[in-house]
Order: structure tokens, then sequence, then C-alpha cells
């Protein structure tokens, strides 16, 4: 995709119902398209959970449900099965719930336990098999799904030192990363098909890594690129050998191939790479940001640029971007100001919408 | 302070306003351990404290009383709870040992900025006593 010419991005809609801060926010997969309205599910401090819904004859967002009286403390992270059909919530109470839209209500039909403390994300594999949360017990565990709303927990990984902020699968191979207070990533697989995960890969200082705290990551739509952010002011772009790793052997090494540094003063708490390639980033300065590859490359690998920055994006920290996996150029973010926006990536002059 | 002094330092030094401004937040907090103030007890000086309004950043630079000091964390709690209550929403807010006067410097520093860090520690019911307690107003 070719970011050429000036671009703004529009606010569309302010989502409030929110009454603490918003953690983080996931695009219900396969709505927004075909007909099926969008969806977007929120997180707070307020320990509930929002599902927005966009009106097909308005196109604004409403509030169809708020998922309350389960967590009881803070839910860091949200994610949807990849069938759309299940929500999983993470929360601070040391749980992770299960939720299952029946008849208009969404309904908790599971709660995983097992953190000893703070459960800090969650994330579902490509198929929906598998599910992967952390916490600041520094550990990540890995549960099995089972039919009938069961999950059974097929493993505990140790190998962090520190709490662990993010884990994330990779978007089409049942490899795991997480990230952490201990400054590195680490990439998790299984040998064999039976249970045995393990760490296959360590990214940090020593291997050009970040220096402080790594909040997120976030994968190209190809699977062969990632993107981490940091504490440490920077965003960190990753590239591993895809076919390689697809070929059995999975043993292809992700390797440091761009540090995109002085674009931000303050922590990084999100990152999100989306379908036609924009890299967008929400700070502790209340900003967003775009970046995007530079195409007149005439250095050997990759570079970014920074298409644009959106001051005072939020009057607090935003602490989540994400794209809409359905619709080009539509972006959510979620702020310490308690409030979720809507926005749209238009090119100027002539304030088209990106073609699809 | 009256408003003749008030008035004394916005004409002539707006930035010494600034910075009383937050040493009247933070002087009285309470010790967790000993029944004195952080200002009584050189925790805190008008010279830890750093403001820059255009940006809406002030820095507190505490220094705990002894190197080992196991109360450094929730010295830097109570600071940046009382700062958060009583700063505009605008004000990003960073704390940290002085240089050089705790052991563990670096991890107290990360701990104390790192929010969700803090956010979990202000839900534990416990800490949250303590840090009421440091922050409930005496009356002598």
């Amino acid at each position: 995709m070719n970011f050429a010419g000036d671009f703004d991005l529009k606010e569309k809609q302010i989502l409030e119902g929110h009454t603490d801060r918003v953690w983080n926010l996931a695009w219900k997969p396969a709505s927004g398209v075909d007909g099926i309205p969008a969806v977007l599910a929120s997180c707070s401090g307020d320990k509930t959970v929002r599902i927005w819904e966009q009106s097909p004859a308005t196109g604004s967002f409403q509030c169809k449900a708020v998922l309350d009286e389960t967590h009881t403390r803070t839910v860091r992270s949200c994610a949807w099965s990849p069938s759309g059909k299940l929500l999983a919530t993470a929360s601070f109470d040391a749980t992770t719930a299960i939720w299952e839209h029946v008849g208009g209500d969404y309904e908790c039909v599971s709660t995983l336990e097992g953190h000893e403390n703070e459960v800090k994300c969650v994330s579902w594999n490509a198929s929906g098999s598998l599910l992967a949360t952390c916490g600041r017990d520094k550990s990540v565990w890995i549960w099995e799904v089972l039919p009938g709303n069961e999950f059974d927990c097929v493993s505990v990984l140790q190998g962090h030192t520190q709490d662990v902020k993010m884990v994330q699968w990779h978007p089409s191979m049942d490899i795991l990363f997480s990230c952490s207070y201990d400054n590195s990533i680490k990439i998790w697989a299984e040998d064999g098909d039976n249970d045995d995960w393990h760490c296959v890969q360590t990214l940090d200082e020593s291997n050009s890594g970040h220096t402080s705290s790594v909040w997120a990551l976030s994968f190209n739509s190809d699977g062969d690129k990632m993107v981490t952010c940091s504490d440490d002011l920077t965003l960190k772009i990753w590239g591993a050998d895809i076919m390689n790793m697809q070929s059995g052997d999975g043993n292809a090494p992700w390797l440091h191939l761009c540090t995109l540094s002085g674009y931000h003063d303050r922590t990084i708490f999100s990152v999100h790479w989306s379908r036609d390639g924009i890299i967008a980033s929400g700070a502790a300065d209340d900003a967003i940001r775009l970046f995007v590859e530079n195409k007149d490359g005439l250095v050997d690998g990759p570079t970014y640029q920074l298409l644009l920055k959106k001051d005072k994006a939020h009057n607090m920290d935003v602490n989540s971007v994400k794209w809409s996996s359905m619709e080009n150029g539509r972006l959510a973010s979620a702020s310490d100001d308690g409030t979720i926006k809507i926005w749209e990536l238009v090119s100027l002059p002539g304030h088209d919408k990106l073609p699809l | 302070m009256n408003l003749f002094e008030v008035a004394h330092f916005v004409r002539e030094k707006p930035m010494k306003l600034y910075i009383l401004t937050v040493l009247h937040h933070i002087r009285d907090i309470k010790d967790p351990e000993h029944p004195y103030s952080l200002e009584e007890l050189k925790v805190i000086t008008e010279d830890a404290i750093e403001v820059d309004d255009n940006n809406s950043h002030v820095r507190v630079t505490f220094t705990p009383t002894v190197e080992h000091c196991s109360m450094a964390t929730v010295i830097g709690l109570c600071l940046r709870v009382k700062l958060i209550r009583c700063l505009p929403p605008r004000y990003k807010v960073d704390i940290r040992v002085a240089p050089g006067t705790h052991a563990t410097e670096a991890a107290v520093n990360k701990q104390l900025n790192d929010k969700e860090r803090v956010a979990a520690a202000l839900e534990n019911p416990n800490l949250v006593d303590m840090v009421d307690e440091c922050l409930a107003p005496s009356y002598a």
C-alpha cells in the first residue's frame, strides 16, 4: 500500500460510559462486514466490560451490554475468539472469564483460575483451540479449549523474571509470544504434540531488544514481522523467515530489523499493525502516532517513517489502539480519561476514505 | 502563605509558585513509619520538585530516610496518589528516589512509574489503608 500525500485521523465518535480508565479494546471478528454491524468490546478499571455495536442506520456506536458483577477488580484485557462466539476477559482479580452471547445477553460461562495474582492479558490462537494468559506472577498459562466451554490448563510456562504484560499468538502458527516488565520478549513453541511447551527464543538487550518494560506487540498481516513497544520510548520491528518456520523445522529465529526512536517521549502502552500495513501507537503523552514502511528504502532492510501524529488524541494516556480488521482506516483508541474514540484515517485533499 | 507572598511570587517568579503549590500538597504527608511529615523528615524539600506547566509535567524526587528503606515504594505511592488527587488531570507525574539514596533505586523507580503496577497496588486494601493513613490530615 502506498501512503503518499497527507493524511489525517478524523475523530468520528467518542464513546462514554465507563467510570474509570479504559485499558483495552477488541474488535469482534467478522463484524463490520457483509451487513453485520461492527462490534467493539472494551474493558476498564471500573471492573466491567462494555460491548458497543454500530447502528446500521446512523453509523454511530451504542453500548449494547455491560458485563458486570463478575470481575471484582480491574478488567485489564479482553479478546474475542476467532469465531466471535466467545469473549475472554482477564482481570486483576486473578481470574479470566469466558463470556458467551446467549439470546441477547452475555453470560459468563466459565472462569479460569490458577494465576497467583493479577492476570494482565488473554489471547486466542488462530484456530480458537488454545487460549493463553499471563500475569504478575511471571507465568504464562496455556489452556486447551474443549467442548461445552471447558478449559483445561495444558502448560504453565516459567521463564520471565518479572511480571508478564502481554501474550499474543502468532496469526497463523501455534507459536506464543510474551512481553514483560523484565524488558524481554519470549517466544514459546510446542515440542511435538505432547503439550511440552518451552521457550524457543528470548529477545532482550543482548540481541537489540528493549531496555525497559515491553508493554505490547503486534504482527503484520503476513505474520513475518512484528512490532513491539516499550517504556524505553522506542518501537522495534522484528522479522523472521516465515517459510522456514512453517516447514516443520519451526526453528526460524526472530531478528531485530529496525528501532524507531526519537518519536515518543513517554511510555508507549499499545501498538497495533493494520492489515494494510499501518502501525498505530498509543502513548502516555495522550497522542496516537501512525507509522508506515518507507518504500524508497535504499538501505538494507526496511525502514519506517511517521505518517502522522495526533496530539491530544485523548485528555489523558492512550492505553490501547486497535485497527478494525474489517474496515480499512478505522481505528479505536482507549484512554485513562474513561473514553473510547473511533477514528477514520482520511487522505487529504479530497477527504476520501482509503481505498479498500 | 498570604496573598502578598503569592502576588510577589506571581510577579517575580511564577515557577516558584508552581513548585510551592506542589509542595503545599505533599509536605504534610506522613511518613509510614515515623510520626513526622515527609517535609519534617526532609524526605521532601522544595528543591525536590520540578514543574513544567507548559508540558503539564511534574517530577518529584524524594530522599528516603535510610538507604535500605523498605517503605520507599509506599512513600512514592503516597506522593503519586496525593498529586493525582490535587493536580489537574492533564498533569503527568514522575516520582523517583534521589539518585544514590537507595540501595535498589532503579527497581523502586521502575515500580513507582509503572502505571499498571501502581493501579494494581491501589486495589490492594491493605496498601490503600496505609496510603490513606499517610494522607490523612493530622490536627495538631
